[in-house]
């Protein structure tokens, strides 16, 4: 019982942290909409940049984490490295989400085109993939020891897929001139911008903090009511 | 190592001698290559797109797919009364297991590209010419890395009700690089270009190769053993 | 390994502390065993008490959650080669491939093994299993009770010195049990060590030399064989509360 206590905890810490969270993501906004310079060439179009940038990090954060977590769990074979996987790859599928949607949101007045086979985003996009299979994996298998192996195996070879995928889109990309696009704002940003931009990352930090802590107490719950349906 | 490499051969030499007593699946994964070639053929515009333009591309797309056909039905055999459970017993290390299955799905899956080329050839009337051992190389390179994922993947695959769904979303992502590198390697080739300019990619290749071979070997007990 | 000087012949088989659960589902809770050489214990019990993971577990197939399984001393793990040979395993399926003849199914047996001239020794397997006409059959074309018989050919076929066999006598007609039996009853004496999970107890009764009831995963009890079965089946269904 003391399993269902704990999850309880892990619930209501999480949901304060992702209550922190979201109250700072609000303040970000205020700071961005209000008290940080407008980019001179992009104008307010450029303000999504504090919402996708932030989820962008946080997302790969996820997914490197999946990946660590299931080389881990090959080696010690410990059930918490899976639920912590597990929770870290729904956040970084959500994450993944609110990435791939701000993204097109502002390439169209910027870049002219929703969507370009730029080397970032082909990476982070075949990673969303990665991951939403790794996903469906998961959904598929139901021994839960099966389900953490080789949810673990996938995560594993993910994390090394990471880099091929960078070479050989960067091979391409640099090979076959784009045609020309604005390049996305990284280089000398003003330091009111790059302080938005941190404080956001922190709070995206937090968010995923508190959403995979919320999600871990989930799964220990639902481990907890299988056990104790098994002792009934 | 010897050892273990006389026991992945007894698996494949197993696997082919299946394959040609039934014969069902070859011929399936061949006819299937032959259509997707041929449905391409009429996806393209030919007023406007040279088929020389498309033709690595259609190649490799073709190769994938076979491939994931192919490897579709590799531990299905397995599954069938049990039978990967007598591989698992007998004194043969899992690596070798591994091993043993990757030769086996190179083989069917080597088999059909070596019937799908000279069918592109004839169909998209590309002269391979002088190219043809480079394309062959190329090709040898190329699958060997994604055969291996998804041998290990198709391994997990069959485990689920969705096998024949799971693997391509699971394999797809893996097949980027080595696909990207094979046609851009193929077209370079078709155009004659000196082989400074595919050295970046073939390292690539078969680094990749390399990665996830040894990778592959090493967690495939992980998913085996339960 | 012999017994020497009436002492207790060594364990070929040592299992410590089994624990295996499917999710929540707590399957063994703690099972030990030990099989030495001339012994068989029938292990029986009723419908998901256990007794299919446990003959996996001691086959190596999978791994326990807690515990250890020893085969002649050496323990049983994902790269533990050696520590398996000496396993036979006779399983509720045929481990057989479809799309290969007896002979071929056995020969690649063989191969596993590193046996010498495996396809002789294949035809010769078949040959004593009974099955020497239909050696170049494929599975699939043979009645339940054939392959049953290829199964245990196949199980037998590296000299096994300990056998693990669940339900073996499925689908074998009269005459095949008894000469199941009695090859069984030969390699007993031989020396090998034998688990044979089975429901129909009457079947191996008078192979056994221990009897022990498995319920909801662990021992109700493991006892020494004594007196014909109609004296234990009234204890048996007290054992397991029916």
């Amino acid at each position: 019982m003391s399993e269902a206590a704990s999850a309880r905890r892990l619930v209501r810490r999480g949901s304060a942290v992702t209550l922190l969270a979201l109250l700072a993501l609000a303040g970000v906004y205020l700071l961005a909409l209000g008290f940080t310079p407008i980019e001179a060439r992009q104008g307010p179009a450029q303000k999504i940049f504090y919402l996708h940038v932030p989820a962008a990090w946080s997302a790969l954060l996820a997914f490197s984490l999946v990946g660590l977590s299931g080389g881990l769990y090959l080696w010690l074979n410990d059930r918490r490295l899976d639920r912590f996987a597990a929770s870290s790859a729904e956040v970084g599928v959500a994450f993944g989400v609110v990435m791939l949607t701000t993204g097109p949101i502002w390439a169209k007045p910027i870049w002219g085109t929703w969507w370009t086979w730029d080397a970032r985003l082909t990476l982070t996009l075949f990673l969303f993939f990665l991951f939403v299979g790794y996903l469906a994996l998961r959904a598929a298998l139901h021994d839960p020891s099966e389900r953490a192996r080789f949810s673990a195996v996938v995560g594993v070879l993910g994390l090394l897929l990471v880099p091929f995928i960078h070479l050989s889109v960067y091979l391409f990309r640099t090979l076959h001139p784009q045609p020309v696009v604005l390049k996305p704002s990284a280089p000398s940003l003003p330091p009111e911008m790059l302080r938005t931009l941190l404080i956001s990352t922190l709070a995206f930090v937090l968010l995923y903090i508190g959403l995979v802590t919320i999600r871990y107490g989930v799964a220990l719950a639902e481990e907890e009511r299988e056990g104790r349906l098994d002792a009934a | 190592m010897p050892e273990a490499l006389r026991l992945a051969l007894a698996i494949a030499a197993k696997d082919v001698r299946a394959e040609l007593r039934s014969r069902t699946a070859l011929l399936s994964a061949v006819v299937f290559a032959a259509l997707v070639l041929v449905v391409f053929n009429f996806a393209r515009d030919p007023t406007a797109i040279a088929a020389v333009d498309l033709a690595p591309s259609v190649l490799w797309v073709t190769f994938a797919l076979a491939a994931m056909v192919a490897l579709n039905r590799a531990f299905t055999v397995e599954r069938e009364n049990g039978a990967l459970d007598a591989l698992l017993l007998a004194p043969v290390p899992r690596g070798a297991v591994f091993l043993g299955k990757l030769l086996a799905n190179l083989a069917f899956v080597g088999t059909v590209e070596a019937v799908t080329l000279p069918l592109f050839v004839l169909f998209f009337n590309v002269d391979l010419g002088h190219a043809l051992p480079g394309i062959l190389g190329v090709t040898a390179l190329a699958t060997i890395g994604f055969v291996a994922v998804g041998t290990i993947f198709s391994a997990m695959a069959v485990r689920t009700r969705f096998a024949e769904l799971l693997l391509p979303v699971l394999l797809l992502p893996f097949m980027v690089p080595p696909l990207i590198g094979a046609v851009q390697v193929t077209s370079r080739l078709l155009a004659d270009r000196p082989l400074s300019e595919m050295l970046g990619w073939l390292r690539l290749l078969a680094l990749y190769d390399v990665v996830f071979v040894t990778l592959c070997t090493m967690v495939f007990a992980s998913v085996v053993d339960e | 390994m012999p017994s020497s000087d009436g002492a207790e012949s060594p364990a070929l088989l040592e299992a410590r502390g089994l624990r295996r659960s499917f999710g929540g589902l707590r399957v063994l809770r703690g099972v030990d065993l030990t099989v030495r050489a001339g012994e068989a214990v029938v292990v029986a019990g009723p419908n998901g008490a256990g007794k299919t993971t446990l003959l996996r577990l001691l086959a190596g197939l999978m791994r326990p959650e807690a515990g250890e399984v020893r085969v002649l001393g050496r323990p049983l793990r994902g790269d533990g080669e050696e520590a398996r040979r000496p396993i036979g395993f006779v399983s509720h399926q045929s481990l057989l491939y479809d799309d290969l003849t007896l002979a071929q199914n056995l020969a690649f047996t063989a191969r596993l093994y590193g046996l010498p001239r495996p396809a002789d020794v294949a035809r010769a397997a078949l040959e004593s299993a009974g099955l020497a006409a239909r050696a170049d059959d494929a599975p699939r074309r043979l009645s339940r009770g054939l392959i049953q018989r290829a199964a245990i050919a196949r199980a037998l076929l590296h000299q096994p010195r300990v056998l693990l066999l669940d339900e073996p006598f499925t689908a074998l007609d009269a005459t095949a049990a008894e000469r199941l039996r009695e090859a069984l009853a030969g390699r007993l004496a031989a020396g090998l060590g034998m688990v044979v999970v089975t429901h129909r107890l009457g079947e191996v009764w008078g192979l056994a030399t221990r009897v022990a009831v498995l319920s909801e995963g662990r021992w109700a009890c493991d006892e020494p064989r004594r007196g014909p079965l109609e004296t234990f089946l009234p204890r048996y269904l007290g054992l397991v509360g029916a």
